[in-house]
C-alpha cells in the first residue's frame, strides 16, 4: 500500500515532527513497505480473539499500589535540566498574541 | 599474559571472590578494567561515557568495606557497565539520542540502585541504538558500535555496546534491556550470555521508556552463573514500577548445575523453515544433540504465529513509542531549538533532536493509532499477540523450555541493513515473539560457527517466571560446550 506525500505530512504534524522534503520521500517508500508487510496479520481470522492489552496475565497484575503522599522531586530538582525557566516555572514560546 | 588481563578475564564471580577472599583489590579490578577500555575502545566503541573518578572513588569505598568484613554481595567491588538507557543521578544519559545530549538525570534507576547498593563498582555507560530502537547499534546518534570478533561487522543492537563490552573483556558484567530481542541478538553476535526475564521481573523505574509493554531489563555477562548472580541482584518488586511483579524472587544459583536430564525441550519446527543460514541451523542442531546426550528429550511443537510477530510487533512497538517519545518536547529536559511559537518550537526541537529511525517508528505508531485505522492495524495486532501466547502456553504443555535460533545469521556486517530497515527489523523474527508473549528469553553460546568464526547463539524460552529453569538448561549446553576463546582484540596491549 503505497502512502501519499500527503499523508505522511499529516502523520507529520500529528506528531509534531517537522520532516525534511528529502525525510518525506524516504518515509513515504519505506513506511509504505512496512505496511504492506504488516498486512500479512490480515489473513488471520481474529474475530473471536480478545486483545492482549496487558502483558501479563489476568492473576499477576499488581495490585495498584495506593494513593498516598510520598516524597518525590523538590521543584529545584524537577528544574534543573529544564531548557528554560523562570522562578518555579517552566518556561515555554508564548502560545497566544 | 600480563596481570591486568588476567584479571579483566575473570569472570564476575571470580572478580568478587577475589575480593571476598583479599586476593584482589578492587581497585585493582577497576584499574585493569579502565586500563583495558582505554586500549580496545577505540576499536570497538562500546562505552558513551567513562567515569573513571566515580568508579576509582567506589572501589576505594568497596576496598575498605572488604578489610571490615562488610562485604555487600558477591558482586561488591567488581567493575560492571550498564547501557545509556539507564538514569543514573547526577550522571549523563543519553538513550543514545541527540535529544538527550548532555541530560544528567536527577534519580537513578531502581537497577542501578540495587547494584550499587550490592557494591558494583559502574565504570561507564554502554553505547546503544538510539532509544533502545535498532538491531545493530547502527542507529546510535554518537558512534558505531563494533563487534569485538571482527570489527567490520555489527555487535547486534540495540544493547550492542553492552555485549561488545563483555565480549571484549572490558567489564565482568552488563545491564541491557531487551523489547524484540535487544539483549539476546547482541549477545548471540557477541558470543556471551544474555537474558531477558519475565516481563514484570525487573523493575523499569528510572528506564528510558520505548514499549512500555514490552520493555525489560536483563543481564548480559560471560558464563551463565554471572547472568544468574546480576538477575538476582535486579530482580523483584518495585512500587516505583506499576507493572513490577511482587512475586518473591527465586534463588538463581540453587539449581544451576542440576544439568539437563529429565527437561523437555521443545523444539519449534516453524524455527528452521525459511532464511536460517546452514552453518547457524548445524550449531544449533549440534546444540540440541548435546542436550539429547546429556538426558534431555526433544519434542518437537509447532508455534504456528510465529511469522505474524514481526508484523504485530512493528504495530505494537511504535504506537507505544509514539507515546513515550511525545515528552521529548523541549520545555521539561534535554534538547530545546527555539522557534516562534511553541508548535514550531515542538517541530524543530523533535527535528533536530531525533534520528531517522525514531522518527519513523514515530511516524509508524502515530499512524496506526490514528483515527480509521487503530481497530485494523494497533487493535488486530494487539489480537495477533494473544494468539502468539496462546502457542507458547500450548508448546509449555508439552515442554519445559523451547529452543532455537536467536538470529537467522551470525553477526552480520556494518552496513549491510541500514538502507532497508524492514530487513533490519527481519533479524529479530525469533526473539520478538517471546517478547509479545512477556515470557523469559535467554542467548546462551553455543559455539562457533565453522566458516566465518563467529559465534552462534542458542535461544532458551521459558516458562513465565521460570528463570531458573532457562538458566539451569543454558548452563548444563554451557558445560559442555566449554568457554568461547576471547576474541582476538587489542592483543598485545
Amino acid at each position: 500500500m503505497a502512502l501519499s506525500l500527503e499523508e505522511v505530512r499529516r502523520i507529520a504534524g500529528l506528531a509534531r515532527l517537522r520532516l525534511s522534503p528529502e525525510e518525506e520521500r524516504r518515509f513515504a517508500e519505506q513506511l509504505s513497505a512496512i505496511l504492506d508487510h504488516v498486512r500479512q496479520l490480515e489473513e488471520l481470522d481474529v474475530s473471536a480473539v480478545e486483545p492482549m492489552t496487558h502483558a501479563l496475565a489476568a492473576g499477576e497484575i499488581p495490585a495498584p499500589r495506593p494513593d498516598e503522599r510520598r516524597p518525590g522531586l523538590s521543584p529545584q530538582e524537577a528544574l534543573a535540566a529544564a531548557p528554560a525557566r523562570e522562578g518555579t516555572c517552566f518556561k515555554v514560546p508564548r502560545i497566544i498574541e | 599474559m600480563s596481570a591486568a588481563a588476567e584479571l579483566t578475564g575473570l569472570s564476575l564471580r571470580e572478580a568478587g571472590a577475589g575480593v571476598a577472599a583479599r586476593a584482589l583489590s578492587s581497585r585493582d579490578l577497576v584499574e585493569a578494567a579502565l586500563a583495558r577500555i582505554a586500549a580496545t575502545d577505540g576499536e570497538v566503541g562500546a562505552f558513551l561515557e567513562v567515569g573513571a573518578e566515580r568508579a576509582r572513588a567506589a572501589a576505594a569505598l568497596a576496598d575498605q568495606r572488604a578489610a571490615r568484613g562488610e562485604l555487600r554481595s558477591e558482586l561488591d567491588g567488581v567493575p560492571i557497565a550498564v547501557k545509556d538507557l539507564f538514569a543514573t543521578k547526577g550522571v549523563p544519559t543519553t538513550a543514545g539520542s541527540r535529544i538527550l545530549e548532555g541530560w544528567k538525570p536527577p534519580y537513578d534507576a531502581t537497577v542501578v540502585e540495587r547494584l550499587e547498593a550490592a557494591g558494583a563498582v559502574i565504570v561507564g555507560k554502554l553505547n546503544m541504538d538510539e532509544f533502545a530502537m535498532g538491531s545493530s547499534n547502527e542507529n546510535s546518534a554518537y558512534k558505531p558500535c563494533r563487534n569485538p570478533w571482527d570489527l567490520s561487522r555489527t555487535p547486534g543492537g540495540s544493547s550492542g555496546g553492552s555485549a561488545a563490552s563483555v565480549a571484549a573483556r572490558q567489564v565482568h558484567g552488563t545491564l541491557g534491556t531487551d523489547t524484540g530481542g535487544s539483549i539476546r541478538l547482541p549477545a548471540s553476535f557477541c558470543g556471551v550470555v544474555g537474558l531477558k526475564p519475565t516481563y514484570g521481573r525487573v523493575s523499569r523505574y528510572g528506564v528510558v521508556a520505548f514499549a512500555s509493554s514490552l520493555d525489560q531489563v536483563g543481564p548480559l555477562a560471560r558464563t551463565v552463573e554471572d547472568a544468574a548472580l546480576l538477575l538476582g541482584r535486579i530482580a523483584g518488586h518495585d512500587p516505583r514500577d506499576m507493572t513490577s511483579s511482587p512475586r518473591p524472587v527465586d534463588d538463581y544459583l540453587a539449581r544451576l548445575e542440576e544439568g539437563a536430564a529429565g527437561l523437555k525441550i521443545g523444539v519449534p519446527r516453524e524455527w528452521f523453515q525459511g532464511g536460517v543460514d546452514a552453518g547457524v541451523e548445524r550449531s544449533v542442531r549440534a546444540a540440541l544433540a548435546t542436550y539429547e546426550k546429556l538426558g534431555a528429550k526433544l519434542v518437537e511443537i509447532s508455534l504456528p504465529h510465529t511469522k505474524y510477530g514481526i508484523a504485530a510487533y512493528y504495530l505494537i512497538a511504535p504506537a507505544e513509542a509514539s507515546s513515550n517519545l511525545a515528552r521529548y518536547d523541549g520545555v521539561r529536559f534535554g534538547l530545546r531549538c527555539e522557534a516562534k511559537g511553541l508548535k514550531e518550537m515542538y517541530a524543530e526541537t523533535r527535528e533536530r533532536g531525533f534520528g531517522a529511525e525514531p522518527k519513523r517508528r514515530i511516524m509508524l505508531g502515530t499512524y496506526a493509532l490514528s483515527a480509521g485505522y487503530y481497530d485494523a492495524y494497533y487493535l488486530r495486532a494487539q489480537k495477533v499477540r494473544t494468539l502468539v501466547r496462546r502457542d507458547f502456553d500450548a508448546a509449555f504443555e508439552r515442554c519445559d523450555v523451547v529452543a532455537g535460533p536467536v538470529a537467522p545469521t551470525v553477526a552480520f556486517p556494518l552496513g549491510e541493513k541500514t538502507q532497508d530497515p524492514l530487513q533490519m527489523y527481519l533479524a529479530d523474527v525469533f526473539t520478538i515473539t517471546c517478547n509479545l508473549a512477556a515470557l523469559p528469553g535467554l542467548s546462551v553460546p553455543c559455539g562457533l560457527e565453522a566458516a566465518s568464526g563467529l559465534p552462534v547463539g542458542l535461544q532458551l524460552v521459558g516458562r513465565s517466571f521460570d528463570e531458573a529453569t532457562l538458566l539451569r538448561a543454558a548452563r548444563a549446553l554451557e558445560r559442555e560446550v566449554g568457554a568461547l576463546p576471547a576474541p582476538g582484540l587489542g592483543e598485545g596491549a
